[in-house]
């Protein structure tokens, strides 16, 4: 790919009028730049090269995208049109509260039909991202903590199978992060949580189902210990697509949750974000939420900064609006039972596709897999050379994204991989072949795998030279 | 309704291959007792005509910047977005991609960030940029936290001039890591260096300052850089993005780090989000950076492509030790931007920031017309404060009778500041629309 | 091989006495390991540290470990060719690539390291 800044100068468009000469007289000489050296390009160059961009890109409409932990699902069109209506999208946060009344209807009902679907008391649609609903999250259990007086709480549990946002989460609120292993059937080593449970830990993070896929069948009793020892639950919602409707995180007896609405409710992941985080917890740690609240009156709805226990705003304004509308019209459009469909569907799909591979690569567990579920290239690995690496790259060339690979950690050689409910059977079964040729490949010519990919833009990148050579940006 | 492509036999194929009769027997790791047992209590499904419906009811009971001429900004802008921006973005090779771990099917997305890094390093006039933050507050946090850990101490000074929402966030994150937060005095509507170069002790890790500030005031911020060194702290500044084309870039005031909010590259106002943040920084400070970065290399066969780089410093591989826990950031909104960067070009963005200030000042001298309306001083950049003879509670409503969205009164974050008006003029502005500005006001008076 | 003039921490560092003295660096078993090496992270001379404290990092593209000390010492000096080409780890990880000089502090004692011998038989037990 070519930058546009390696582009020739060509003559650009006519967006705004020209400025009057003296328009900036007003700005000391001292503050003013007079130089600014960008590109100069027409649009038909702009159009152009955003479209070679474009090409260079694989989207979920693509093709299928079974990327475990991210729930690459369908981003349905209508989202897209009905999120750009001007009366949302060119709508000004510090608009008088009377005339934004649609928008925080909107809001509200996001929220109760979050709560009815977490199982929780109270929503917050502010945090800009799952990582920055962990965030929230934390703090706020921190804060309930320090409300009570119950000082010396300084440590957060984290199993080594969980994301590594939740570590990062965790030191980033000030707390000392204790790891605990998985046991011998993927969950967590209840003997190990005994022994590092105690009056310093102020939660426990937990993925439910965990990022191996497996459902979590002993929280109850987790969340019974770490309550026995005033800890609070902390859920990461990366994995709530598997869940919908069947059971839910409020009665697990999980205290604080995040979702991850560009994950199950279908906002587009945008190539990386925007996102959107929303964080549900239960009554006591309500008075933490951070400011300000959605507050539904008599003379209609309004914003409360009023908060005293509030952790503060994590970000400016009300969260990434333009996603919470794509999230409540995937909501409404889906129902109660479409909810539910979808996660038996992504279930479903799951365990089909780990059925039509279970016999050429590694199961390292073999409990029913629910959304998602891990394989490993272990045993492929020692006898050919070829890596997980290497069968995600000749993927690429068979038209298909690969699966994630090298995670969870606790999984050698592990490839990660959840299709979603959006997938047709003709799809899994394209993926499953797919697969099955590229490790058939593997075994008999294991060097052309590892030259992959051969078909792609660009092949491998050598990502030790962009470290040790950095390029980083343009210079124009 | 909904999204399922499978047929009801290929379902039943599905689970007969799985030995499985019923769809319930796929859930049954989840004790009974954790079952929710019943059918969620959310109202029925729509289909996509009742869906259109129901969203344009909502909406439409929502007060669009199209509806009113605005003088509204403090943060969030309205200005004029070309029409290639939407054009790209609704794209749906980017729009559907996932974050680029695969970078031989990513060139898009990470050429694209490649683009904006460039363009935010060329108009700070910094080394290095990241590939974007969530927004401008939460930047400004980060830069914080990044500011402590560079230089071992934990208390920031801030001007009470930046964006009080920013301030707020900052507050929260630095709560969380027990850093102190001092904030510097005002002297009229611009921060007192007096004051702040006192606040500036040896225990500081960052003095922040914006420019324009929140009031729109241009400062003088080469002091702040040299007192923040004298100590050995950062100078942080907050940069409007609009700015950056006509004022003098933080890398050259002295600014080792610089962040923002972009919603005005080529995003709606979106009722706030989603925004965009931009963060640069010096070179030396490239393994401090929060998020993700992506670098230049090449492949095996030497063609140039893009890749997600230093990610040592990131979640998923330092954990607890990550530079911070973002991972997600807003790429979709720094490719709206690169494009409306691109298509304008250095001429459109000098003009859209010179007819912001032009607009701007022309406003001043037209309120300054209206008795009472006793504006701020020079210099400003595209907002100024004035005084209000009316209550600004009672005057909102007022000019919006007559389609004109009032400025922000400052009373929302400045108590002292009760009876002034924070009035915010784009490039979308014309002459007709500050002449009925100043009309409207001459009539309520 | 590993080279018989230095003892070894299970945690693959090296330590090559020189009187009150040494150097400490990272195995050929560790750079192989880790990779190509694209940075190092160095303490500053003058720190001192305990035995088993981490001295400082070393990164590839995509992981990050510590070099614990080997024993307690002060660093005298630091490898200051790495800042500039951390692939000398990789290319000469008992020579070129050393890591930090310490002087040890008195009380210090290497005899918990292993030998050469031991150490090899450490990684091929791995």
């Amino acid at each position: 790919m070519t930058s546009l800044f390696a582009s020739g100068p060509t003559r650009p468009g006519s967006y705004v009028p020209h400025a009057p000469e003296d328009a900036l007289e007003g700005i000391p000489a001292a503050q003013r730049r007079e130089d600014l050296d960008l590109p100069h390009m027409a649009e038909i160059e702009v159009a152009r090269h955003f479209t070679a961009l474009a090409h260079a890109n694989y989207g979920i409409d693509t093709g299928i995208y079974p990327l475990g932990s991210c729930t690459m699902k369908y981003n349905p069109k209508v989202n897209e049109a009905l999120s750009r209506l001007p009366g949302l999208a060119r709508l000004h946060p510090y608009t008088p509260v009377e005339r934004v009344q649609g928008a925080l209807e909107l809001m509200d009902r996001l929220a109760r039909a979050l709560r009815e679907i977490t199982g929780m008391d109270a929503i917050s649609l502010q945090p800009a991202a799952g990582a920055q609903g962990e965030l929230t999250g934390i703090l706020m259990i921190r804060a309930y903590h320090e409300a009570r007086g119950d000082a010396g709480r300084d440590q957060v549990i984290v199993p080594d199978s969980a994301h590594g946002t939740n570590p990062a989460t965790a030191a980033m609120a000030g707390f000392q992060v204790v790891t605990v292993p998985s046991d011998a059937r993927g969950g967590v080593d209840i003997d190990a949580l005994e022994r590092a449970l105690s009056p310093r830990v102020a939660a426990l993070m937990l993925t439910n189902p965990n990022t191996l896929g497996i459902f979590e069948d002993r929280i109850a009793e987790i969340a019974q210990r770490v309550h026995g020892v005033g800890g609070l639950l902390y859920y990461d919602g990366a994995n709530l697509n598997a869940i919908m409707g069947i059971t839910r995180p409020g009665d697990m007896g999980f205290d604080a949750v995040h979702l991850n609405l560009h994950k199950t409710f279908s906002t587009p992941h945008g190539g990386g974000g925007p996102g959107a985080g929303p964080v549900g917890v239960k009554a006591p740690l309500e008075p933490f939420l951070p400011t300000p609240v959605l507050e539904a009156t008599a003379d209609g709805y309004r914003f409360s900064w009023e908060r005293p226990r509030s952790i503060g705003p994590v970000r400016s304004f009300f969260g990434n609006f333009g996603m919470l509308v794509r999230a409540y019209a995937y909501i409404r459009a889906l129902g109660p039972e479409g909810l539910r469909e979808a996660s038996e569907q992504a279930v479903l799909n799951a365990r089909y596709l780990k059925h039509r591979l279970a016999d050429v690569l590694d199961v390292p567990y073999e409990r029913d897999a629910m959304h998602e579920f891990v394989l490993s290239a272990r045993s492929l690995q020692r006898a050919t050379g070829v890596r997980a690496l290497d069968l995600a790259k000749r993927l690429l060339d068979h038209g298909v994204h690969p699966p994630t690979v090298y995670f969870p950690l606790v999984v050698e050689e592990a490839l990660m991989i959840e299709p979603t409910e959006t997938e047709s059977l003709q799809r899994l079964d394209g993926l499953a072949e797919a697969i099955r040729s590229v490790v058939a490949e593997a075994r008999r010519d294991p060097d052309a795998v590892r030259r992959a990919p051969e078909r792609t833009p660009v092949g491998r990148l050598d990502e030790v030279r962009a470290v040790r050579a950095p390029d980083l940006g343009a210079r124009p | 309704m909904g999204y399922l492509p499978s047929t009801a036999p290929e379902r039943g194929r599905m689970l007969r291959a799985l030995g499985l009769d019923d769809p319930e027997a796929l859930f049954r790791e989840i004790p009974a007792a954790l079952r929710l047992g019943r059918p969620l209590a959310l109202e029925p499904a729509l289909s996509e005509l009742e869906l259109e419906r129901e969203l344009t009811d909502l909406a439409r009971r929502n007060l669009s910047l199209d509806e009113v001429v605005s003088f509204l900004g403090a943060g969030a802008y309205d200005r004029f977005v070309p029409a290639i921006v939407d054009e790209v973005v609704r794209r749906s090779e980017f729009y559907t991609a996932y974050t680029p771990y695969q970078p031989e099917v990513s060139q898009g997305t990470l050429t694209a960030i490649y683009e904006f890094q460039s363009y935010v390093c060329a108009l700070t006039g910094l080394d290095v940029a990241n590939a974007s933050m969530y927004d401008g507050a939460s930047a400004l946090a980060e830069a914080g936290v990044l500011a402590c850990h560079a230089t071992g101490r934990d208390r920031l000074v801030v001007s009470r001039a930046v964006d009080p929402v920013f301030r707020q966030v900052l507050g929260t994150y630095a709560r969380g890591q027990g850093i102190r937060v001092s904030e510097a005095p005002l002297s009229g509507y611009r921060t007192d260096a007096d004051a702040t170069a006192q606040l500036t002790a040896g225990d500081v890790a960052g003095v922040i300052v914006a420019q324009p500030n929140f009031f729109g005031a241009i400062e003088d911020p080469e002091p702040f850089a040299r007192r923040a060194h004298e100590v050995g702290a950062l100078l942080i500044a907050v940069a409007d993005p609009v700015g950056l084309a006509v004022l003098k870039p933080p890398g050259r005031f002295g600014a080792d780090v610089a962040v923002g909010e972009a919603q005005s590259w080529g995003l709606p106002p979106s009722f706030g989000g989603p925004f965009l943040g931009y963060f640069a920084a010096r070179r030396d400070l490239l393994r401090r950076l929060p998020g993700r970065i992506a670098g230049g290399t090449v492949d095996r066969e030497g063609r140039v492509g893009y890749v997600l780089t230093f990610q040592t410093r990131e979640q998923h591989i330092r954990r607890e030790r990550a530079t911070s826990n973002v991972c997600t950031n807003q790429a979709l909104c720094a490719l709206a931007a690169t494009v409306y960067l691109a298509a304008l070009g250095p001429g459109g963005l000098r003009d859209v920031a010179a007819l912001s200030a032009a607009g701007a000042r022309r406003a001043r001298s037209r309120l300054a017309a209206v008795r009472g309306y006793e504006p701020m001083t020079e210099p400003f950049f595209q907002e100024f404060v004035t005084r209000s003879p009316v209550d600004p509670e009672e005057l909102g409503p007022k000019l919006l009778e007559r389609g004109i969205l009032m400025g922000l009164p400052l009373a929302v974050h400045y108590p002292e500041f009760a009876d002034r008006i924070l009035w915010a003029v784009t490039e979308r502005r014309t002459e007709r629309d500050i002449d009925a500005l100043g009309r409207a006001l001459e009539e309520i008076a | 091989m590993s080279p018989t003039d230095r003892r070894y921490t299970m945690e693959h560092e090296w330590w090559q006495e020189e009187g009150d003295e040494g150097r400490v660096g990272i195995t050929e078993f560790a750079q192989s390991e880790l990779g190509d090496i694209v940075f190092v992270e160095l303490p500053e001379v003058g720190r001192v540290l305990r035995a088993g404290e981490a001295l400082g990092v070393v990164e590839s593209v995509k992981s990050v470990s510590d070099i614990l000390s080997p024993v307690a010492g002060e660093v005298i000096a630091v490898n200051e060719a790495l800042r500039d080409r951390p692939e000398l780890i990789n290319r000469s990880p008992y020579d070129e690539g050393w890591v930090v000089r310490l002087r040890k502090v008195p009380e210090t004692d290497a005899g918990g390291l292993m030998d050469a011998a031991a150490y090899e038989a450490y990684v091929n037990a791995h």
